[in-house]
């Protein structure tokens, strides 16, 4: 019996610590520790309810859109808002390359190095690589020349030693399957792959001014006005621009991203059996096609909003945001009513209260609280969000498209649907994920441009923008669909100031520690049985958790505003 | 090891792209032409600086904004120009693995410390610990033996979005932890990176960190105004806001003053060198500046909405230094005033966020 503890879990964004208890290399028992938190909704309290889109958006900078449009519309719900047809389709189209750029980062340069052994690469002859490259896809960059070039790089870096963010890796592990041909060529795409979420990105420039964090979010609508016969709004050129980049992100993901995701995991289909985790999986739904409230209706959604409980395909259940409520008998915070009740978001309390080894420590008190991040559960039930939930609740739904698109990754695998619910299942259900917004990205901007063709230029409404127009008191939240799943904010406004505002965010729902019932989160459920052949080098934790694509900044979001108990400052 | 230039030539790029490379380096560290060929010689031979990277009470948002590199590529600066011995973003090695590579590399010393996020420092810390040590901790191990320290974001630089009233963890920024070690500051939210990568190239060409003003900023950077370099400031000059977002001003990138634009108040090189490869930048996508990389911007550049009350009016030529620390509060309502003024000259009869007009002040061009 062994507890591994990985602590800083790496290429993540954010700080997690896992422990595990291993026994006859199996892991029998894990416990998941967001270990960072800052108070960002506290610091909401009191402001213009206008502004707190530009605070949450910095709860995190990898998922750089997602608070901002979750805020916008949670104001929007609680003000009875409605934004223009432009707004919400140039909405969508940042949110979509969002999901694409954010997918591909992920698959190669988070995820890739748990599956392919760089050391390894230097073995490859890049003629044969250069005939596998071609033999799975017409990726244009697929010659010998070009292996070979990448091998020399490589070669270079280990002869000098100085291997940088490579070194110490986990290289050579006996989990490591790949052959040297596919290692080289899944380095040489590591590297385009640099390039590409850098050069694809120019879309939230264009769109919003820069990235990381865009600056055109409105509540109402967008900032970024549409004018045909202005050089300094979306014209037809920047339509035209915007239509090239959404194409070449469609060409990576359909000739590079699912090729080598389809390459990678038939060496891996033993991982198919590994990491299912809760089998409980949630969507709130994304992609308006039409000027509506999420809130209130998910009428038009692309993708559907739903629960699938127990691996169950065959049904689809409703979702009621309001069965959403958080607990925190294993999290570093006291609630009034006591340690053990879960409390709904507009009632939710946040007061630190750390009771932790004090640092340095080595190992956790996991019997007691454990972590910063709370325990969101449905309607009492512990649930997983993110791609995998979403094509699930989408498949079960009958998505034409989701469809076909899981058949043909299933049919190249040569396995059934049941090998969806596993670590291999999750990472590709991502890449799924990606061909299918890559492609409806282009639809939307083709809805927009017929849009403005009909002569709409309009972005904001500015019927409510006026604080003088607002009711004394109200109350709203907006629901998203981030990359790694359901999002939800909730917003009190009393006498147009933010009186409260809670957040409910994807991997706190992933990562989160037990609830008072003793429920595992989805990472510590998911933890059970996977093998780990040496615990000195846990390879296979990081595979499972980072099928989740972790992101820690967003889950160890700190609540309640209205907690007058955070407001002393404190400075040594 | 083959250097920066040799590989870039195995891959057919010339030695003349390479010079006209380094000389739009040159141009953007503001240094003479006549330098181009000293940042040449020092790119192609450069022995790879040791960088530990360092995330704390941060959102990546900078770590992102460093993936965005564009000159040098992203690659080459990771892989080829730095070595980056830690980053807990893009490293392969985790848990106690990726804390060796962190000690090795400290143990060496002469590394450039790059830090992201600021360090809480209520209740001992406890609000950020990595491996189970404190970000303050880590700080304090880490820059006894560091060169020099990079703060990437305002977060680091000054403490950020968690020092924001009412400040609930005690964050601060690594200037008020750190003594005796040469800082450079980037702010921003984050930094844009241009700037990040521009600061790596000075300091290897060099061997030093750029000119910095009074709050740490490199002047190449931060030495201008928005206000002064903003596409939009005829618009200004002559009088045409923008006074709704959507409206024909807004439309025709009219000024963003009226709509809350910090520009005046911000020192920043965004309009110069704009974002994501010159793409665009905010204001030029249509929402006013939010102030970013000055100190406090969270609660010294608020309202979002509202145009800067107080601001004086001083020249182009000024600099942060001579403006002085303390943006907001400034004495001369000028500005403000200047801008009502042109406002009504136009026949518009709105003014959405009126401020008090102080009688007598010179106005910004008088």
């Amino acid at each position: 019996m062994a507890r591994v503890v990985v602590d800083p879990i790496t290429r993540i964004e954010g700080h997690l610590r896992i422990e595990a208890q291993v026994d006859a290399g199996k892991i029998t028992n894990a416990w998941s520790s967001g270990t960072m938190w800052r108070g960002i909704e506290t610091i909401l309290h009191g402001r213009d309810p206008r502004e707190a889109w530009y605070f949450a958006q910095r709860i995190c900078g990898v998922c750089t859109t997602v608070h901002a449009l979750t805020s916008v519309r949670a104001v929007e719900d609680a003000l009875g808002i409605i934004p223009p047809l432009n707004a919400i389709l140039i909405r969508n189209l940042i949110t979509l390359s969002q999901f694409v750029q954010d997918h591909a980062v992920h698959f190669y340069h988070l995820h890739a190095l748990d599956w392919v052994d760089i050391v390894s690469a230097l073995d490859a002859d890049p003629v044969a690589t250069s005939k596998l490259a071609q033999s799975i896809s017409d990726y244009p960059r697929s010659s010998p020349k070009l292996f070979s070039a990448v091998k020399d790089r490589l070669t270079s870096f280990v002869k000098a030693g100085r291997l940088g963010p490579f070194a110490n890796g986990y290289w050579g592990h006996p989990a490591y399957k790949l052959p040297a041909e596919a290692n080289l060529m899944a380095v040489s795409h590591y590297l385009d792959a640099l390039d590409f979420q850098r050069d694809y990105i120019r879309i939230h420039s264009i769109l919003g001014g820069k990235n990381p964090h865009l600056q055109t979010y409105l509540v109402g609508g967008m900032s970024v006005p549409i004018d045909p016969n202005s050089q300094a709004a979306i014209n037809a050129g920047t339509l035209a621009e915007l239509r090239v980049i959404l194409q070449k992100g469609l060409d990576f993901v359909t000739q590079a991203y699912v090729p080598d995701l389809i390459a990678i995991a038939s060496f891996y289909t033993d991982w198919t059996a590994i990491g299912g985790g809760l089998g409980n999986y949630l969507s709130f739904g994304e992609f308006p096609t039409a000027a509506t409230n999420l809130s209130k209706t998910d009428a038009g959604l692309f993708l559907p909003r739903g629960l699938v409980l127990g691996k169950d395909l065959s049904k689809v259940l409703p979702v009621d945001p309001l069965k959403v409520a958080e607990y925190i008998s294993h999290s570093w915070y006291s609630y009034t009513v006591g340690n053990d009740k879960p409390l709904p978001p507009f009632e939710g309390e946040t007061t630190p209260s750390y009771t932790g080894p004090k640092p340095p420590y080595d190992q956790l008190d996991v019997a007691s609280k454990y972590s910063w991040l709370k325990s969101p559960r449905y309607d009492d039930r512990a649930v997983e969000v993110g791609p995998l939930a979403r094509m699930l609740v989408a498949y079960a739904a009958g998505h034409p498209r989701v469809k076909e698109l899981v058949g043909y990754v299933l049919g190249q695998l040569k396995v059934g649907p049941e090998v969806l619910f596993s670590t291999l299942g999750r990472t590709a259900a991502r890449g799924i994920e990606s061909q299918l917004l890559a492609e409806q990205s282009l639809k939307v901007l083709d809805q927009l441009e017929a849009n403005i063709a009909g002569g709409d230029l309009r972005v904001h409404d500015g019927a409510k923008w006026d604080p003088g127009t607002w009711p004394a008191r109200a109350q709203g939240f907006g629901l998203h669909e981030a990359p790694r799943g359901s999002l939800s904010h909730w917003v009190t406004i009393q006498n147009t100031k933010i009186e409260a505002y809670q957040i409910v965010v994807p991997s706190t729902w992933n990562a989160g520690p037990r609830d008072a019932k003793g429920q595992r989160g989805a990472y510590e459920s998911a933890l059970l049985n996977t093998p780990v052949a040496d615990p000195e080098k846990p390879l296979e934790i990081l595979r499972t958790v980072h099928s989740f694509d972790p992101c820690m900044a967003c889950a160890a979001h700190i609540l309640d505003p209205r907690g007058n108990e955070l407001v002393e400052v404190t400075i040594a | 090891m083959a250097t920066l230039l040799e590989r870039l030539e195995a891959n057919g790029i010339s030695r003349r792209s390479f010079l006209t490379y380094c000389a739009s380096l040159t141009t953007m560290l503001a240094l003479p032409a006549s330098l181009t060929p000293q940042i040449a010689n020092a790119l192609s031979k450069v022995d790879k600086p040791s960088i530990i990277w360092r995330e704390f009470q941060d959102c990546a948002g900078n770590t992102e904004s460093f993936l965005r590199s564009r000159n040098p590529g992203v690659a080459d600066l990771i892989l080829d120009l730095l070595s980056v011995d830690y980053h807990e973003t893009i490293m392969a090695a985790a848990g106690r693995q990726a804390e060796a590579a962190s000690d090795a590399a400290a143990k060496k010393g002469g590394y450039i410390l790059v830090v992201e996020g600021s360090v809480p420092l209520k209740d001992d810390g406890v609000y950020c610990t990595i491996a189970g040590k404190t970000a303050k901790q880590h700080l304090e191990e880490l820059s006894k033996g560091a060169a020099a320290i990079v703060n990437v974001g305002t977060c680091s630089s000054y403490g950020g979005i968690p020092a924001a009233n009412p400040n609930p963890t005690g964050a601060v920024g690594v200037p008020s932890l750190v003594s005796n070690v040469p800082i450079v500051n980037l702010p921003g939210c984050p930094a844009n990176a241009d700037n990040i990568t521009a600061t790596f190239v000075h300091y290897l060409t060099f061997g030093s960190l750029p000119a910095r003003d009074q709050l740490g900023r490199p002047l190449f950077a931060y030495g201008e105004r928005i206000h002064d370099s903003c596409e939009r400031r005829a618009h200004f000059d002559a009088g045409q806001f923008a006074l709704a977002f959507g409206d024909e001003g807004h439309r025709k990138g009219w000024c963003l003053y009226k709509l809350g634009c910090k520009g005046p108040n911000t020192f920043n090189n965004c309009p110069a060198i704009r974002w994501n490869g010159g793409t665009s930048w905010p204001v030029g996508a249509g929402h006013g500046c939010v102030g970013c990389s000055e100190p406090e911007f969270w609660d010294a550049m608020g309202p979002l909405y509202q145009h800067l009350p107080n601001v004086s009016g001083f020249g182009v030529e000024a600099t942060a230094d001579q403006f002085g620390v303390a943006l907001v509060g400034a004495t001369a309502l000028a500005f403000a005033a200047h801008g009502v003024a042109k406002y009504a000259q136009h026949r518009i009869t709105a003014e959405p966020a009126a401020q008090p007009v102080a009688a007598g002040q010179p106005t910004e061009e008088d």
